[in-house]
């Protein structure tokens, strides 16, 4: 790179503090000379490092340290406002656990989780089947199942918690049409769970559908032309070649919609006026845990530390077992090519998801997954 | 996709081309038009994914009484969204600030994302240095950490910084994301020759020159695809404005909040905040959901 530099000094080259114009061949100007090359190769030398500190700085100050230091709180009596108090080591996390509230919360988000990445994944492959199809205006119908994805979450809570009215709510006296009884929807612990569920799946199935559809174009036609070659219809292509080898695919989106979907808040939050997840608890999620612990009547960041911190383990542990059986499904099967594709999908839908569940992290983008 | 006839027949024969050709007769080859069945199904779907959309903008134009007595509403909108969307803007729920804050929250934190992503994408795909294939391995892990669990100390920092109730403490910490850094990268990998950077190198630019007149204008498209994402992202974003804004100084998704807290018996009123807070995100989506569409599917196109 130094020549690069030298060439640089003959030409009139606007790089840099030093001066342009062309000195006068001289001692000076030698010395000059060199300390441009210096320059240059300080320049080649740190600006990579330089380009990437933003991250590595926000990252560490409002990602990394928050969550270490969640675990300092937690050992304290620490008030929001009255701020740090003394050393209590396990008692808050005792506290916590002991509370009937935590298990209801912790009963509550992996049943709505289940719920909504389910089904979710189940309807996101019957409709990649129809988008897959050669449709005319294909872009038109790929905008129409991601239109849902621009409703912000909260928005989405208000609708649906209308549409799910325990009285005179759409859903229930569509019900009531085909001889249903109307469903309490907003006072028995699962229906509220699957209306809630509901949100999510609407504002997420598209979306996942897509990331399926990219994955699919990654699919070698080869295997296509194989499986149409040994006589396989369109449903038999898509049962046998098309969703075997999006497996991987499949994988890594229920994984990434774990990590979101287990901090899920701002759906349950808006199910109803008061936001405390029901008169008994019965919608309450381990993060609306956290924030009425935090915010609410106690007060107590201790407490709500330690609700983080369990959660943040639980999140770790399932994690680590997606991982375990991610990597025993990669290695018996599944194209080296698709599984590029799909971690390429599973980092873009982490980034999406998680910039919607909060902006308070450094990383990017939406609903379910961080 | 299709596999034409003839090179089946020159591929593996006659007899498979034959075969391949009853098929995609009978039973439906890849070229195929869809049947009914598809076109059901997808009629389906497109009315699940924007039925609910229409449904509150049926009962911002309704009233409460109306809302109350048919449950199912007419699919004629009513008379009164203008009024409705009046009463927002006056109630006492600060809309048009909120608004504002959505506006400069959304804008600033795409532009910075934008900006710090791409120079960090073109330092990882472009330049050559010490650790960087780990360190862009430990930018994507960080995608995995839930980082939203770090909320109670991130607060007391704000709080130390007297950041809270202000637009800062949400811009602050989303102002470059790992999904953006990763994104970058991909593309610049791909769209941006060695040949043009050793050029400007050669011409005499300085490193952020040549970032600056070479990889910023070649990252336009992907810049434009991060930008769109991050502002959806962030203006749909509740759990963090929530807790650092409050009602003081909020953003849509806390005003909204604060409308159904105050307003929870009148439909019409919340669906009318619901429709303000949704429709320029719709608009954006009428212009640019293209972009959308076509950055969810990039990635994987690429292979």
């Amino acid at each position: 790179m130094s020549t690069t530099a030298t060439d640089a000094a003959d030409a009139p080259a606007p790089a840099g503090p030093l001066p342009t114009s062309p000195a006068p061949r001289g001692e000076r100007s030698q010395r000059r000379q060199n300390l441009r090359d210096t320059l240059a190769r300080a320049d080649v030398r740190f600006s990579p490092y330089l380009y990437i500190s933003p991250f590595f700085l926000l990252f560490a100050i409002v990602g990394l340290f928050p969550l270490v230091y969640t675990a300092f709180v937690s050992m304290h009596d620490w008030h929001l406002i009255g701020g740090q108090g003394d050393f209590v080591g396990f008692a808050n996390y005792i506290d916590v656990v002991q509370q009937p509230r935590f298990l209801t919360a912790l009963r509550n988000t992996f049943s709505i989780f289940l719920l909504s990445s389910v089904p979710q994944v189940l309807a996101a492959i019957v409709i990649l089947a129809i988008l897959d199809a050669n449709l005319r205006a294909k872009t038109f119908w790929r905008m129409g199942v991601l239109l849902p994805y621009v409703v912000a979450p909260v928005a989405v809570a208000l609708i649906f918690s209308r549409l799910f009215a325990d009285q005179a709510g759409l859903i229930n006296s569509l019900l009531g049409e085909v001889g249903i009884s109307p469903i309490r929807w907003h006072a028995d612990p699962l229906s509220s769970h699957v209306a809630i569920a509901t949100m999510v799946n609407f504002r997420w199935t598209g979306y996942n559908t897509l990331i399926f559809l990219a994955a699919m174009q990654a699919i070698p036609r080869d295997v296509f032309e194989a499986a149409v070659l040994d006589g396989a219809g369109r449903l038999r292509q898509f049962v046998s070649v098309t969703v075997p080898m999006l497996r991987p695919t499949i994988i890594f989106i229920v994984i990434t919609s774990t990590i979101g979907g287990l901090q899920i808040f701002d759906e349950p939050r808006m199910f109803d006026q008061l936001g405390q997840g029901g008169a008994d608890r019965q919608w309450m999620t381990v993060t609306m845990f956290l924030y009425e612990l935090g915010w609410g009547s106690q007060k107590s960041f201790g407490r709500a530390a330690a609700v983080a911190w369990i959660l943040f383990l639980i999140i770790v542990l399932i994690g680590m077992i997606n991982f375990l059986i991610t990597q025993r499904i990669a290695s018996s099967g599944g194209h080296p090519t698709v599984n590029k594709a799909a971690a390429r999908a599973m980092a873009k839908s982490v980034a999406a998801r998680s910039a919607t569940t909060s902006s308070a992290s450094s990383s990017t983008t939406s609903g379910g997954t961080r | 996709m299709s596999v034409s006839v003839p090179m089946i027949a020159q591929t593996a024969g006659p007899g498979a081309a034959r075969a391949a050709a009853r098929k995609r007769g009978h039973v439906g080859g890849m070229n195929r038009r869809p049947g009914w069945v598809t076109n059901v199904l997808l009629g389906a779907v497109i009315l699940l994914s924007a039925y609910p959309i229409y449904y509150a903008f049926l009962l911002a134009s309704s009233d409460a009484p109306t809302i109350s007595q048919n449950p199912v509403p007419s699919l004629i909108p009513g008379p009164n969204l203008i009024e409705n969307l009046t009463r927002v803007v006056t109630s006492d729920i600060k809309f048009w600030q909120a608004v504002l804050n959505s506006l400069i929250v959304s804008g600033v934190t795409s532009l910075s994302v934008v900006l710090f992503a791409t120079l960090a994408g073109f330092s990882f795909a472009k330049l050559r240095f010490r650790g960087r294939r780990p360190l862009l391995v430990f930018i994507i892990a960080t995608m995995a950490v839930p980082t939203q669990l770090g909320v109670i100390p991130l607060f007391i920092v704000m709080s130390k910084l007297d950041w809270t109730g202000k637009l800062v403490a949400v811009i602050v910490p989303g102002m470059v994301t790992a999904f953006g850094v990763f994104w970058m990268t991909q593309y610049l990998e791909s769209a941006l020759p060695y040949e043009l950077i050793e050029a400007a190198r050669v011409d005499g630019c300085s490193m952020i020159r040549t970032f600056w007149h070479i990889a910023l204008p070649a990252a336009r498209p992907a810049a434009a695809m991060l930008a769109l994402f991050t502002f959806v992202g962030s203006w749909t974003s509740f759990f963090w404005p929530f807790i650092v804004l409050g009602s003081s100084n909020p953003t849509l998704p806390v005003a909204l909040q604060l409308l159904q807290a105050s307003y929870f018996k009148d439909y019409s009123l919340i669906m009318a905040g619901v429709i303000a807070a949704t429709v320029p995100l719709i608009v954006l989506f009428a212009v640019a959901g293209r972009q959308l569409v076509s950055g969810i599917m990039a990635g994987a196109v690429k292979g």
